[in-house]
């Protein structure tokens, strides 16, 4: 039997509202299916599985909101039975209450009772159409209180649970705001209070990939144009190979370093807040590839759709405040990534190489990082290779 | 297509990329960029939008001549003109 649990949905997030399941018990899955849609104070986002098998039994109703880490559903893994999960599950303590302290009371079988035992007590009289009709809904006939005869659950006691799920599942705009605030707000100060920032600054000339980029473009029809955005961040994944220790995460008191490079790309929401979604192996992709990647991102940001992978994985974020006119940005990282990098506007600006003075675009690249994880003269060295790589932009 | 037929559809693909934009409330001789919260994907998303509602395709090197919403509908209405010659 596998355990589907909660994934983790960014630092800031410590807890997701189930909103749908998109498969039912007895569907297969398939490793990166989206199986079910979970709401947090940011957006409502995919939740994928990373093992194939088959839906068992979905233990978290519609409607409710349960911490990170919850199991939320079992699988049957290839080859197994529904009779050897169900032995399995009554060896194992109830999946839920193990991994959820805080549960409600009702929720948690009294000890010495199996947890089938203590489904059973507690059922209701349901009509079996009702039953059937509960499930199309995927709403949890136990929690619906009766107004049948002996308490039984109607169809339209069904529909009514149904109705108010989904109200609660769309919370006003200004409800969401102020949950984002507060989920930022929780991030950011334990970022401020757990990890002794360093900061460093660079100023980089941007002329040749100003140029080379425009010539690009002239080539390019608007549909695949690509922005100075996407070339920055995949300068930042290369200049990332040589100092490693500023893509990762601290955990346990230890650096663990990522495997792969997914950029955290800080994108604001026009009603206001932000979110960090990751661009996967930013440095594997081609700028095209990484530009219709970035779009995409925006666009979903936007549309609130996004997948739990992109919400729980990046390994360092870039910030790019360019259009907003400020110079230079000095972010706070994001628990547990141990880095943030950040470009501020790009200028035309007196500048001088080779003993020669003339005008060039600039643009200043800033380094948060965590000192716990690496050293100043690491961080220098990742923002001189940043602007080595900006200036070789065909490289890219 | 006319001048204002063209400003309804620029206003248009605007507010797709900006929704929280009240219609009047766009100063046609300001600069866009002042009124409304435009990134430069939000600027490219307006171009490709336009690019699929009029099949004019605005290179890079024009950016520079449309600031304000005038601009945009004056230099997409020469376009439109020269291609129906």
């Amino acid at each position: 039997m596998i355990e589907f649990k909660l994934p983790s949905l960014g630092a800031d997030m410590d807890q997701g509202k189930l909103v749908e399941w998109k498969v039912k018990p007895g569907d297969a899955v398939k490793r990166g299916q989206v199986v079910a849609v979970v709401d947090t104070s940011k957006a409502a986002v995919e939740v994928e599985i990373w093992q194939d098998g088959t839906m068992f039994e979905q233990l978290v109703p519609i409607g409710e909101a349960v911490p990170v880490g919850t199991v939320i559903a079992t699988l049957l893994a290839p080859g197994e039975t529904p009779e050897q999960a169900a032995l399995q599950k009554r060896a194992a303590p109830a999946p839920r209450a193990a991994s959820k302290p805080a549960a409600p009371a009702a929720a948690v079988p009294v000890a010495g009772e199996t947890p089938a035992a203590a489904t059973l007590a507690q059922r209701k009289p349901v009509s079996p159409a009702a039953r059937k009709h509960a499930r199309e809904l995927n709403v949890d006939v136990e929690k619906i209180a009766g107004t049948g005869p002996h308490g039984a659950v109607t169809i339209e006691d069904v529909e009514k649970a149904a109705a108010a799920v989904h109200a609660a599942a769309a919370p006003a705009a200004a409800d969401r705001y102020a949950e984002m605030r507060k989920a930022i707000a929780a991030a950011m100060s334990r970022s401020k209070r757990e990890i002794p920032h360093y900061y460093l600054s660079e100023t980089i000339p941007m002329q040749r990939a100003a140029e080379w980029l425009a010539g690009e473009n002239a080539k390019r029809s608007v549909t695949e144009r690509i922005l100075m955005g996407a070339l920055q961040l995949k300068a930042v994944a290369l200049a990332l190979a040589k100092t490693p220790e500023l893509n990762g995460f601290w955990k346990n008191g230890a650096f663990e370093p990522a495997t792969g490079v997914h950029i955290g790309v800080a994108i604001s929401i026009r009603q206001g807040g932000l979110i960090p979604p990751a661009i996967h192996d930013v440095d594997k992709k081609s700028l095209p590839e990484l530009m219709r990647a970035l779009s995409d991102l925006v666009a979903r940001v936007r549309a609130g759709s996004l997948r739990s992978s992109e919400m729980s994985d990046p390994t360092i974020t870039v910030t790019n405040l360019g259009d907003t006119g400020v110079e230079a940005v000095f972010g706070v990282i994001y628990p547990p990534q141990v880095a943030l990098v950040g470009f501020g506007r790009m200028e035309t600006r007196p500048w001088s190489e080779d003993g020669k003075l003339f005008t060039a675009p600039l643009v200043t690249a800033s380094l948060s990082a965590d000192h716990r994880a690496s050293n100043g003269i690491r961080g220098a060295r990742f923002l001189a290779e940043l602007r080595e790589r900006l200036q070789h932009p065909e490289e890219l | 297509m006319n001048e204002s037929e063209i400003r309804t559809r620029v206003v248009g693909v605007i507010k797709s990329v900006a929704p929280e934009l009240e219609e009047g409330e766009l100063k046609a001789d300001r600069p866009l960029r002042d009124q409304i919260d435009l990134d430069s994907m939000d600027w490219l998303n307006v171009l490709v939008a336009l690019h699929e509602k009029l099949h004019v395709d605005i290179p890079e090197a024009d950016y520079g001549k449309l600031v304000t919403l005038n601009d945009l509908v004056g230099y997409l209405r020469e376009k439109l003109a020269q291609r129906a010659t």
